[in-house]
Formats: C-alpha cells, sequence, structure tokens
C-alpha cells in the first residue's frame, strides 16, 4: 500500500505548500541540521518538557522525541478543516446536551436507543442537569489522518481530556528559536495564542451574573503523565493550578484554600476523568476529587470543563454515527469523512470482517491509547485466530476499519531523514463562540512503518504549519 | 495564593535555611573539637549538640557513641534521620517540584541541581578531609538560591512566604548555636580574655558568620556578653534573633489576611521585647532559660502560621462561614489579582 507523502508528489517532485522550506532544507549545510538537532534536544531537557512514564519508579520522566522537519499545512486545506471541525464539534455537543436531556435524535430514530442508553459512558446522574450554554465539550481534540490519495479521515474525537497541546505549543517555540529565518521566509500562521483562547473560552462559561469569574485548573498532581502540561497551561493563562485538596464545598458552592482565607470558584478546567471528581457521587475510593463538587455542578453553582459525561459522544460505538448526529443536528451534510467503519454487533458487518480479517484494523470500542488493537496486515496468523476468538466471545466489544495507510512526512532517523506515518489533533474549543488555532499537533511514528502515533508507545512531535497563503 | 502553595514556598525556604544551619552548626562543633578541651567528658560537644537538636533519642538507637564520625554522618548523610543536611535538601527539592509554576525556572533548576549534587555527594561519601569543603559548599548553595530568590522573584506573596520560612528558621538556628555552646563554653569564663577562649568564641562568631561584625562593632576583646549581645539583640546582625524577628514581624504583617490578628499580635511582642530588651536583663533572667522561652515562642508562631495561612477545612469553624462578609465570598474581591500571582 502506498502512502501519501506530504512533502512529495508520486513523481518525486516537491508539493507546493514545501516548495520554499524544501529550497531552504536543500540550502543548508547537513552539520547545521546536526547541530540545531542536538541543540533543540538539549533546550528540551533543560526546560523539562517532560511526561512522567507509568509503572517505573516514581518520578521518572521521559522526553517525547521532538523532529525539526515540520508538518505544512496548505492554507486552502486548513480552511476546509477548520469548517469541518467546527461543524463536528457544534454537532458533538447537541448531541450530548439532547441526550442528557430530549433525547430527540432517539426518538427520530436516528440512532438505536439502547447503544445510547445501555452505554457504560451514558452518566444517567447528567439526565435533566442544564450546564452553562449548552456546552459539553469546551476543548475537544480531533484526531485526524491522511490516506492514500490524500483525503482526510476523522480517526477519533477526543471529548474528555484530550492532552499534549503544550507541545503544540513548546515545538513552535523551539521552531522559532532554532530556524528565524524561516519565520521571515514563509508565511506561517501563529499558534501561541492558544492560552489566551483557552481562557477566554473557560470564561465565557462560566454561570450567568458573574461578572469576574475565577477559573482554576484541576490537576490530579504530580504524579500524573501529563502534569508537565496542566502546570505549563495554568501558568501560561495566569490562573491557579489546584489539587483536590485545594478546593472545598460548602453549601453547594466550590471554595480554595487560600492564605487570605476562602475564595469562590467559577469555571474548573479539570484534567481528572469523570470517576474521580468526587467521592461523593462516583468512585469512593478517590483521593484526587472534591467531595460534593458534583452537587455544587447539579446545582449549577460551578463550571466543569469538560463536562461531566462527554465519554458518551466519543465512544468508538458512537463515532459511526457522527455523520448522521451532523445531519440530524445542522442539517448539513459533513464535511469531514469518518473512516468506513464496520460494526461487529451487526450480523453482516460480523461476517464480513471474520473473512478479512488479516486486511483490517479491529479496535475494542472502548480501548485508547493503541492498546487492544489487532492490525491485520502486520499480525502473524497465530495472533490473528486469537483475535477471532475475542472477538466471537463479545462481538459487540469491537469495530473493524480498513488499513489506512497514513500519510508520511520526511523525518530525521538514524539513517538520515526518511519517510514516517503522522496524524494530527486540532483542539477546538468551544465556548460562547468556537475557536481554534490553526493547525495543532502533528504526531509521528518514529519507527519504519509504524503506524501507532501514542507517545506511550514510542511516537514523537512535529511543528505543525498552516500556510497563511 | 493557594495556601497549599504558600505552604510548599515556605517549606521550600525553611527546608534549605535547616540545610545550612545544620552545616554551620557541624562545623563549629567540629573546629571546636579540634581544639584542646577542658572538659573531662569525651564527645562533650557532639551530645550536646544532638540533644539540642532534639535528636538524641533516634541517634542512639542507630550508634553507639557520639564521636565526631558518628554525629558528623548521622547529622549530615543519614537517611533515616529527618533533620539531616541530606534531607533537608530533599525536602527543599521536592516542595519547589510541587510548585515548579510559582517560582522561577533559575530557581527551580538551582534546587534541582543542588538535590542531583547531594545525592551524589551522598553515594560517594565525605572523606575526613572533605568534610569542611563539604559544609562550604551547603552554605554556597543555600547563598546561591537565597541570592536567586532575591534577583528574580516579583516581591509578591511568594517571595513573602519563602522569605518568611528562612528568617523563622534562621531565628531557631542562632537561638540553638548560641544556647548549646554557650553552655560549653561557660566553664571558662574565668579564663575571660584568654587564648582558648579567642579560639573557642572566635568558632562561635565565625559559624554564623560574624567573627569581622564583631571586630567592626566592638573594638575589643571577644567577650561572652557581648557575643551574646551581637547575636541576640544587634538589629544590623543579619542573624541574629531581632534582625529575624523584625524580618518575620514585617513579613506577616505584609502579608495579613482575614485570620491573621494572633499571629500580628504575637510577633509584634516577640519582636518588641527583642527591640526593647537589654543584655543586662537577658542574663538576669539566665541567658539558657531565655532562650529555651524564645525558641517555645518561635514553634508557636510557626503553628500559628500554619493554622492562619495553610488551614485545612478540618479546622474550619462553621461559624466562620456565616459570619464572612459576602464580599469576600465573591470572586471581584480586591485582592484577587494579588492572590492569581
Amino acid at each position: 500500500m502506498i502512502a501519501f507523502d506530504e512533502m512529495h508528489a508520486a513523481d518525486g517532485s516537491v508539493r507546493d505548500s514545501y516548495r520554499s522550506y524544501a529550497e531552504w532544507l536543500q540550502s543548508i549545510p547537513e552539520a547545521v541540521t546536526a547541530r540545531k538537532r542536538e541543540e533543540a534536544d538539549l533546550l528540551f531537557h533543560r526546560i523539562g518538557i517532560t511526561f512522567a512514564v507509568y509503572g517505573e519508579d516514581a518520578g521518572t520522566e521521559r522526553l517525547i522525541p521532538f523532529d525539526i522537519i515540520p508538518r505544512i499545512i496548505a492554507a486552502q486545506e486548513w480552511q476546509r478543516m477548520e469548517q469541518g471541525l467546527r461543524q463536528r464539534v457544534q454537532a458533538l455537543n447537541a448531541f450530548l446536551h439532547d441526550i442528557y436531556h430530549d433525547q430527540d435524535i432517539l426518538k427520530a430514530g436516528r440512532i438505536p436507543a439502547e447503544q445510547v442508553l445501555g452505554n457504560s459512558q451514558y452518566r444517567k446522574e447528567m439526565q435533566g442537569v442544564s450546564v452553562a450554554g449548552k456546552i459539553y465539550s469546551h476543548v475537544a481534540g480531533i484526531d485526524l489522518v491522511r490516506a492514500g490519495a490524500g483525503e482526510y479521515y476523522v480517526l477519533e474525537d477526543n471529548l474528555r481530556t484530550p492532552s499534549g497541546v503544550s507541545y503544540m505549543l513548546e515545538d513552535r517555540k523551539m521552531m522559532m528559536r532554532l530556524f528565524p529565518e524561516l519565520f521571515t521566509r514563509m508565511a506561517i500562521a501563529p499558534v501561541e495564542h492558544y492560552p489566551d483562547l483557552l481562557l477566554e473560552n473557560l470564561r465565557s462559561v462560566a454561570q450567568e451574573g458573574v461578572i469576574n469569574p475565577n477559573v482554576v485548573l484541576l490537576t490530579p498532581g504530580q504524579f500524573n503523565s501529563a502534569y508537565f502540561e496542566h502546570a505549563f497551561l495554568a501558568q501560561q493563562m495566569g490562573i491557579e493550578l489546584v489539587e483536590g485538596n485545594d478546593l472545598f464545598v460548602r453549601d453547594d458552592t466550590v471554595f480554595m484554600r487560600t492564605t487570605q482565607g476562602p475564595q469562590r470558584v467559577d469555571v474548573i478546567y479539570r484534567r481528572i476523568d469523570d470517576d474521580f471528581l468526587d467521592p461523593l457521587a462516583f468512585r469512593k475510593d478517590s483521593v484526587l476529587g472534591v467531595p460534593g463538587l458534583f452537587s455544587a455542578y447539579r446545582a449549577g453553582r460551578v463550571t466543569l470543563a469538560n463536562a461531566v459525561g462527554t465519554g458518551i459522544a466519543d465512544d468508538k460505538a458512537m463515532y459511526i454515527h457522527v455523520p448522521e448526529m451532523i445531519r440530524f443536528y445542522c442539517g448539513e451534510e459533513p464535511i469531514l469523512s469518518n473512516v468506513p467503519t464496520w460494526e461487529l454487533s451487526k450480523p453482516d458487518d460480523r461476517k464480513y470482517v471474520l473473512e478479512h480479517l488479516s486486511e483490517l484494523v479491529v479496535k475494542e470500542v472502548h480501548g485508547s491509547g493503541g492498546y487492544g488493537m489487532l492490525v491485520g496486515p502486520t499480525s502473524s496468523k497465530a495472533e490473528i485466530e486469537t483475535f477471532r476468538a475475542k472477538i466471537l466471545a463479545t462481538p459487540d466489544n469491537y469495530i473493524a476499519q480498513p488499513t489506512l495507510s497514513l500519510s508520511t512526512c520526511p523525518t530525521y532517523v538514524e539513517s538520515g531523514v526518511a519517510p514516517r506515518h503522522i496524524d494530527l489533533r486540532p483542539y477546538v474549543l468551544s465556548g460562547k463562540e468556537v475557536s481554534m488555532v490553526p493547525g495543532g499537533l502533528t504526531r509521528v511514528a518514529l519507527k519504519e512503518g509504524s503506524l501507532v502515533v501514542n507517545s506511550s508507545q514510542g511516537g514523537g512531535t512535529k511543528d505543525t504549519w498552516v500556510l497563511e497563503n | 495564593m493557594l495556601s497549599s502553595t504558600a505552604d510548599h514556598l515556605y517549606w521550600m525556604a525553611r527546608s534549605m535555611e535547616r540545610a545550612e544551619n545544620t552545616a554551620r552548626m557541624l562545623d563549629v562543633t567540629y573546629r571546636m573539637s579540634l581544639l584542646k578541651q577542658t572538659v573531662a567528658e569525651p564527645h562533650h560537644e557532639w551530645r550536646a549538640m544532638l540533644s539540642i537538636s532534639g535528636l538524641h533519642e533516634d541517634f542512639e538507637a542507630r550508634y553507639d557513641e557520639p564521636s565526631a564520625e558518628n554525629v558528623m554522618h548521622f547529622m549530615a548523610q543519614d537517611e533515616k534521620n529527618p533533620g539531616s543536611i541530606y534531607n533537608s535538601i530533599f525536602s527543599a527539592r521536592e516542595n519547589a517540584r510541587a510548585i515548579r509554576g510559582a517560582i522561577t525556572s533559575e530557581m527551580w533548576e538551582a534546587l534541582n541541581h543542588t538535590w542531583l549534587e547531594m545525592r551524589r555527594i551522598h553515594d560517594e561519601g565525605i572523606a575526613e578531609d572533605g568534610v569542611s569543603a563539604f559544609f562550604e559548599w551547603v552554605k554556597e548553595r543555600s547563598h546561591l538560591s537565597r541570592g536567586i530568590a532575591h534577583g528574580t522573584l516579583l516581591r509578591d506573596d511568594t517571595f513573602r512566604f519563602l522569605r518568611l520560612g528562612t528568617f523563622l528558621e534562621r531565628a531557631d538556628n542562632t537561638a540553638r548555636i548560641l544556647d548549646v555552646k554557650y553552655h560549653i563554653l561557660l566553664p571558662s569564663l574565668s579564663d575571660v580574655g584568654g587564648a582558648a577562649d579567642y579560639y573557642h568564641w572566635g568558632a562561635l562568631l565565625r559559624s554564623v558568620s560574624s567573627f569581622e561584625s564583631y571586630r567592626k562593632v566592638y573594638r575589643d576583646l571577644i567577650t561572652p556578653t557581648r557575643v551574646a549581645e551581637l547575636l541576640i539583640l544587634r538589629p544590623d546582625m543579619p542573624r541574629s534573633l531581632t534582625a529575624c524577628m523584625n524580618e518575620v514581624n514585617r513579613l506577616v504583617q505584609e502579608i495579613n489576611g482575614p485570620r491573621s490578628s494572633e499571629l500580628l499580635r504575637r510577633s509584634g511582642l516577640l519582636s518588641g521585647e527583642l527591640r526593647y530588651g537589654s543584655i543586662d536583663g537577658i542574663f538576669a533572667r539566665g541567658l539558657h532559660e531565655y532562650l529555651s522561652d524564645f525558641l517555645e515562642r518561635i514553634y508557636e508562631l510557626g503553628d500559628l502560621i500554619n493554622t492562619t495561612y495553610f488551614w485545612s477545612t478540618d479546622e474550619l469553624p462553621p461559624a466562620m462561614f456565616g459570619s464572612l462578609p459576602a464580599a469576600s465570598l465573591s470572586p471581584n474581591i480586591s485582592s484577587s489579582s494579588q492572590m492569581m500571582a
């Protein structure tokens, strides 16, 4: 299967969007790029842009590899992507509001009710709860991939607590530091104002009547893998980074403990999963959360971003219905395509998938992080047979998709520059308005042939340039 | 400012100051032990050092005799001794790590580097001829982090809580050093002005970086009364009790807050008594009694700082909520920008 290369067309010529960059790259002696790569490594170590690793001894921190060749997106291409992202996220928010209220889409028979109401990600506690501005996913990370002919697909929606945006910002800072001349040579859309947009977005979803809302970022603490990002974003926005025990609830009102006494909290940008938010409402053994928080939330006295219960909309079982949501709520045809998906709960789909396992990717409906999946073309006969048994035991647990050949981008590896597979995660902010910075985080699978870009499995990142002309 | 952030800042500074003062205390004891002893009892000063630090029980449980080697190992590098220099530096670094976003990156990098070095020194061990160099190193690292705080931090409550920790710890330590050394040196009072006296008191003054200051201030022989006066009452001596308490008192006034009245009263009282105290009055009461009482009051101030600023909701009286004026519960209160810092 031939992958689409971002930089080179099939005949070896350089694509328009990369022309200026490729000319520049050719003019730079190899010794210079080698030095710049070392410099980048050193700087990332010194600044301490790291992620904590689970399972190894506490406090272990690892760098995410950074590649100095940017991923470049043409202006028009981004415009269309941006429209598609707005449309998709608006539909997903409308869906969340609907299923936690009147459930029109279920009544209209457009989505099977049992797939929603019987799903473990559907939170009964949220039924009938009003959230500020009817916004549920204030920060959404939509993973996009580009397949063989250059067409984009949405691979998955991340509507709970998507991470990675700090790498987008640090990658840009690094590129401007290493190669300032490129930013004068080419018109590259800025992304540095993301923290401002995020803060503005969070302030816009405070309860009615609050004039100067107090926004805080709630983190599970320094042993969480994304702690660096939590501290970074809080600092960039100039808001307090709090842990559960910094907050408390009295009379359905959330306060933080300060040296000047209790101070009221209006909006919580929480980076803690639903289950751990409030030991009185969810998991009783949670020591990360705030007792009474959910009660204050239901009473409309505090905004949680993202809302509780968004998991129902980014579940893989729901993914196949997103195009239908867009038609139902927006009255429009979807701009961004879904990857064709077979549902193994359907007998016809199941039959097809079981006959073509060696060609397909099979995913667990609730899995994430690239775990619990079968990549048919790269698996052995024995692996396929083991997976077949798992599917037959609980077919409802799986979906299948064709093996997409993700697009590639030239990347520095040990042997020199070579094509490596990439994806893209733009961050879509929803509040009073929908906003985003151009581009997002480009992740790259550094192992040859690998399609898994997750940082937990050896993925790296690249700066993402959206051209302004 | 978040109570938990203030808590970390305060303990970060206290721990680093404690590491420095433990190094100073060990250094002076080591120097004195090299001098000719008039006291018959062996290891007298090392034993005294353990008892003044309140760590003798822990020591006796795990070591044989309080020899120079044993006590120095226990106080400098013992991982199991919470008061060792090793653990003080670890605690300073861990507190800094929890609030990396609230301090400057230089500050964090310096503390992190200090800890990594400490771990290396610990693994390699300190040779007998390396102890003085080690104590010098600890002092220098402490000077460095204090200097970075001065040179890089915004002068807001972040800075104030750091300073509060520094001066409270320093007051505690100066009082302890003076108490333990005075006790040991007093038998030689009859020998005032003698050569042995000069070396012993000189070592004590040097351990709190006051030897040159003493000369400048008194231009005379070193006498025990003047040493005590310098270290207790001189407001211009940066490690004296008066200087430390003046700072503490100024800082708590600047931080202020709705729960601080008792803290302000106690710190004002203590700093006022020092400011208007006399060395004759202190000696009339008995220096040891005076210093013990001072240490107790410092401890109480620490407790009050805890309940005033680092309060937990468990200790929050329900009545307090009822009586809070509505304005202080709204997010628009005037001090909110200060808290955001």
